[in-house]
């Protein structure tokens, strides 16, 4: 690890100022910069800890929540709001890393977590255009079954490995940023980057802005889930991933989000697959065509490939289980 | 190994058939089998309470006076050569006391490969250390610094800049093929072994498989990082290891750096997981001439990445089974061969084929590995060294012939189960293997299993049952010395430079000197993880219980005879001779009439002595030669797969074992369990991810390299016969590592069972299922 400062941010104008300019990262848990710093990946020139800023979730006047960013993980999924209206949410937190990380780990942290792709990760012996641009990429002749399916580009495959952003992208959740330009709100589906020419580039974020809430409204489905694919029982990234809200009204389908995981750079929001959906049926048939739509355009590789059926099966059964239908 | 050897090595067994069996070790059962008493007991490990207080000191927790910390660099290609090395910045760095590269390393002679014919060689690895700018393999020490924390240690190793000028590397299995050496032995064994014409066996036969089966690679994942902390102390060394062969290390490295023997001292009172991996590395030995070059004494823990680096693995592999059958499901042909990696400069050929021999009668054998050469570090020994990925091969393969007979699987092993060596005709020592399994059987309820795969489901999973054997051979290692010293009190204390890596080393063997001396557990202490003490084997093989109980025999055997000597013509025993008495009840007993009897006190007090200390070395373990002596298993499983997601969770294991006497039923059950999880591991989620275009690891992480979680091991049941073996200290034989054979199998049937897929390539994976 190379020698850096460490501050700490009293409030959010502390935190802005502690940060700008040099080459200082925002510290939450440390779940994930740390490590990265451990390996090389990251060399910040300080580490500003903002554990001490606002974290508390509480209920906006419309029925919905305000997380602040520095609420830890486990904190939101344990919340007897988030359990009781946002079930998705709570289980996609549950599902990812284990007690002693969620513990640790804040909401800002979690958005801004970066890519756990084995070359990204090797800064001895790895090309990496995300880490290091323009050096190549040697995830795509290499080992890619935790990569993109969708939305990748020749520079990059690397996917986003949150499980709790996909819950947020599918709840259509705002994230709240400040930074010395002032505030502003930037939608969840937008927030995380495709990696087109600059896979350096992860978030919307400009230099300088910061998390400071994450905002969901009232819950506009009547039942929600999110299941995570993956060999390991626990403690394993997703290889495919799906968060899912449903509201049914006469047998038909009226309200729906689907955002899918461990298939892009970014929580996948099925936008496509639920306007084909809307209106119609809840059959696993009807839920597996839809996804067949959206990842019309997917492009697989060869240790990924099985990802695109994974996917569309792992939907099909998520309807199942949200509908109450059978197959 | 050579052919020479292969000459001697078959000399000694066919002279050891003319020898009647009770001239050898083992010739007459151990009495201690029929009369037991601390042995076989529950009993719970000595060094417990002393971890779980956070008292006991590991080798990277030794406190030492003006301690300074060391830091690996690794290199970056796998073949290649040091064109530029900039270390001016390191060493001007804060705290920075030495770098040590190529140019400052002293100039030593390559580690003697572990050899099971000289036990004093125990390297992993022949290639120099430090000693030229060559690069061997991908991630190879190229460089190490030592500061004045650890913090400062690995701030200036990411500051040393170091240019390659690479060559072309063999780093690709499939390529190495054509290349394949075929080795004249494995270990001790002949490598290739051909009976009958097996090819034309099983063209001929009515049923036959005949599949190829690959395992990946695995690198070792002990909880405890290698560590060492090294002082020299005037001319003296002293190195505290996280090590499984303290005696060993200690004469190596005596030798290595010009020493005496006397001069070295290696200690490792504790160790946190050794599974074959915790070795003589390249670590201790630039640590331990850092040491000397700064003068001062020298700590390296290596990160979980430089285990993976410079800490072989388990070599992948690729094997063919091909099993012909008559009607009657009688084996005519059994074929095991396939490819390995075993660098010229590593020392484990991964015996995947050695097992293969005793597991099953057939009319024809053909049984062969070939090795491929590759620039990697070398692979080593890790738990159950062949049989752990060589039963999943051929236990599949009789899974796959028992389907395609339509009978079941147990059954057929039954038809098939040998009643000698089905190779050398030598005869079992014991072996009760179909016992194991109707025992297993009942317990697990095997019957309730459908022969008819995807029969049974419960919602979107899929139900499966399998089984499959396990099998270990015995080992008892030459080389065990113990020494004993008895006290006028009546207690009793053992010595010897025994490791133990969690396994309850001390435990079992105070239980079994309470019984060979007649005395209550309290009374015994032993002393052990010092190479000070008498010399023991290294901790392997699953030999080292049996290793160190055949010494303690033959200690007290010289005991017994130097205390009737020191009874004199005064005691109520004299006259009797060593065999005609036992230590029973603090004393000397006469076997014909057990009130003919002399305390150890009464002794010791009439003859005017504190203590009575004898030292001894097991006999040479000839019995093994003389007789097929193995620990098998039956193991069970039960699983579920999704048939949306692929997943696989399993549901229940059960391990029914036959080895021999169980000596600590709650320190066997650990074993059991714990051999058994990582044979979930292997069958599951396990793999080293390979890059064959750079030859590097690409997850050498617990993050991303894959062992079981919690929440993947269900409950596991174990269960065993308990026979003694009539030929072994004890009636005892190994326990560490049978747990992971047979389990891989046994969970890639039951994926069948539940699914209909047969997976040959391990680790059964979601998408291999789909």
């Amino acid at each position: 690890m190379m020698p850096f400062t460490y501050s700490r941010a009293a409030s959010i104008d502390q935190a802005i100022e502690m940060a700008a300019g040099g080459r200082s990262h925002l510290l939450g848990g440390g779940t994930n910069l740390v490590d990265l710093m451990r390996k090389g990946v990251e060399r910040p020139s300080g580490l500003v800890d903002v554990t001490a800023l606002p974290g508390t979730i509480e209920e906006t006047g419309g029925g919905g929540l305000r997380i602040g960013a520095a609420a830890r993980n486990s904190a939101v999924a344990a919340h007897p709001l988030v359990r009781a209206r946002y079930p998705m949410l709570a289980r996609a937190i549950l599902a990812g890393a284990s007690a002693q990380i969620r513990n640790m780990a804040t909401v800002g942290g979690n958005l801004m977590q970066r890519t756990r792709c084995v070359y990204f990760q090797d800064v001895a012996g790895a090309r990496c255009n995300k880490r290091a641009p323009g050096s190549g990429c040697d995830a795509a002749g290499g080992f890619n079954r935790y990569h993109a399916i969708i939305g990748a580009s020749p520079q990059c495959i690397a996917t986003h490995p949150s499980d709790m952003c996909v819950a947020l992208a599918a709840l259509d959740a705002r994230i709240h940023v400040a930074g010395a330009g002032g505030a502003r709100t930037i939608p969840m589906v937008d927030f995380h980057r495709l990696p087109g020419e600059r896979p350096d580039l992860e978030t919307l974020l400009e230099p300088g802005e910061m998390i400071v809430a994450v905002e969901i409204d009232a819950s506009p489905f009547a039942r929600s889930t999110y299941r995570k694919v993956r060999d390991r029982a626990s403690y394993a990234f997703a290889l495919v991933s799906v968060a899912a809200g449903l509201t049914m009204r006469a047998g038909r389908i009226e309200k729906i989000g689907i955002a899918l995981g461990g298939i892009a750079a970014k929580p996948w929001r099925a936008l496509r697959a639920e306007a084909a959906l809307r209106g119609g049926p809840a059959t696993a048939q009807a839920f597996e065509a839809a996804l067949a739509v959206e990842l019309a355009d997917a492009a697989p590789l060869p240790g990924n490939a099985f990802k695109v059926g994974l996917a569309q099966r792992t939907l099909g059964a998520v309807c199942i289980e949200l509908s109450g239908s059978d197959r | 190994m050579s052919r020479i050897q292969n000459a001697v090595i078959e000399s000694v067994k066919t002279v050891l058939g003319w020898v009647p069996a009770q001239w050898l070790p083992g010739g007459t059962p151990d009495p201690l089998i029929e009369r037991r008493a601390a042995i076989g007991r529950q009993a719970s490990r000595q060094d417990g309470p002393a971890k779980v207080r956070g008292e006991a000191r590991f080798a990277a927790e030794v406190a030492m006076d003006r301690l300074t910390y060391a830091s690996l660099v690794h290199g970056t290609v796998t073949r290649g050569r040091i064109t530029r090395l900039e270390t001016a910045a390191a060493e001007a760095a804060p705290g920075v006391i030495l770098v040590l590269t190529h140019r400052n390393m002293p100039r030593l002679a390559p580690l003697a490969l572990i050899s099971f014919t000289d036990l004093s060689a125990v390297g992993n690895s022949s290639l120099p250390i430090l000693q030229d700018p060559v690069v061997r393999y991908n991630g190879q020490v190229v460089a190490l610094v030592v500061a004045e924390t650890q913090e400062q240690a690995d701030h200036a190793a990411q500051l040393i800049e170091i240019d390659y000028a690479a060559d072309a590397a063999r780093t690709r299995f499939e390529g190495a093929k054509d290349d394949a050496r075929t080795p004249a032995s494995i270990l001790i064994e002949k490598n290739h072994v051909s009976v009958g014409d097996a090819e034309r066996e099983l063209e001929r036969a009515p049923h036959r498989v005949d599949n190829v089966y690959r395992t990946p690679g695995h690198n070792h994942n002990a909880l405890e990082l290698h560590a060492v902390t090294v002082a020299w102390q005037g001319g003296s060394l002293v190195v505290h290891d996280a090590t499984q062969m303290i005696a060993p290390s200690a004469n190596v490295l005596a030798r290595l750096f010009g020493l005496k023997k006397e001069q070295v001292r290696v200690l490792s009172p504790f160790v946190g997981g050794g599974f074959g991996g915790k070795g003589l590395w390249d670590h201790q030995i630039v640590a331990i001439a850092a040491a000397r070059l700064v003068d001062r004494p020298v700590r390296l823990v290596l990160s979980r990445d430089s285990v993976y680096r410079i800490i072989g693995g388990r070599t992948p592999t690729e094997q063919r089974v091909a099993i012909g059958a008559d009607t009657e499901g009688r084996f005519t042909a059994l074929v095991h061969t396939g490819y390995s990696i075993m660098p010229t400069y590593g020392a484990c050929p991964e015996q995947y084929t050695l097992g293969t021999r005793a597991l099953y009668r057939a009319r024809s054998f053909e049984i062969v590995q070939r090795h491929l050469d590759l620039d990697i570090v070398p692979n080593t020994f890790m738990r159950a060294p062949g049989e752990a990925i060589g039963t999943f091969a051929v236990e599949c393969a009789v899974d796959e012939l028992a389907h395609a007979m339509s009978v079941d699987p147990i059954e057929l092993r039954r038809r098939n189960e040998p009643d000698r060596h089905p190779i050398s005709g030598t005869a079992f020592s014991q072996r009760a293997l179909m016992q194991a399994y109707a025992d297993g059987a009942g317990r697990f309820g095997w019957e309730r299993r459908l022969a008819q795969p995807g029969a049974r489901r419960d919602g979107e999973w899929l139900l499966g049952m399998g089984c499959a054997s396990g099998s270990f051979p015995y080992v008892r290692m030459p080389g065990a010395n113990v020494r004993i010293t008895l006290r006028r009190t009546g207690e009793a204390t053992l010595s010897c430079s025994a490791q133990d890596m969690g396994m309850g080393t001390a435990t079992v063997q105070i239980q079994h000197a309470a019984d060979r001396l007649g005395l209550p557990v309290e009374a015994i202490t032993f002393e052990m993880g010092d190479s000070s003490l008498p010399a023991g084997p290294l901790a392997g093989g699953s030999a080292q219980t049996v290793s160190i109980a055949g010494a303690i025999m033959a200690a007290a055997d010289k005991l017994t005879a130097e205390l009737l000597r020191l009874a004199g013509n005064a005691s109520p025993v004299a006259g009797l001779r060593a065999g005609e008495v036992r230590l029973v009840d603090g004393g000397i007993t006469s076997i014909a009439n057990p009130s003919q009897r002399e305390s150890y006190q009464s002794i010791l007090t009439r003859a005017a002595r504190n203590e009575v200390t004898v030292s001894a070395a097991g006999s040479p373990p000839l019995e093994m030669l003389k007789f097929a002596m193995h620990s098998s298993s039956a193991i069970f499983c039960a699983l579920r797969v999704s048939q949306v997601t692929g997943e696989i969770r399993v549901d229940r294991l059960l391990g029914s074992f036959d080895c021999g006497t169980i000596l600590n039923p709650k320190t066997a059950a650990s074993q059991f369990r714990g051999g058994m999880i990582m044979g979930l591991g292997l069958a599951l989620t396990e793999e080293t991810l390979f890059d064959e275009r750079s030859g590097r690891i690409m997850n050498a992480t617990l993050a991303d390299y894959h062992i079981p979680s919690h929440l993947d091991v269900p409950e596991i049941d174990v269960m065993w016969t308990g026979i003694p073996d009539p030929r072994s200290p004890l009636g005892a034989r190994g326990i560490g590592e049978i747990g992971i054979t047979g389990v891989a199998a046994a969970v890639a049937n039951a994926v069948f069972n539940a699914t209909g897929k047969r997976i040959r390539d391990l680790p059964i994976t979601l998408d291999k299922v789909l």
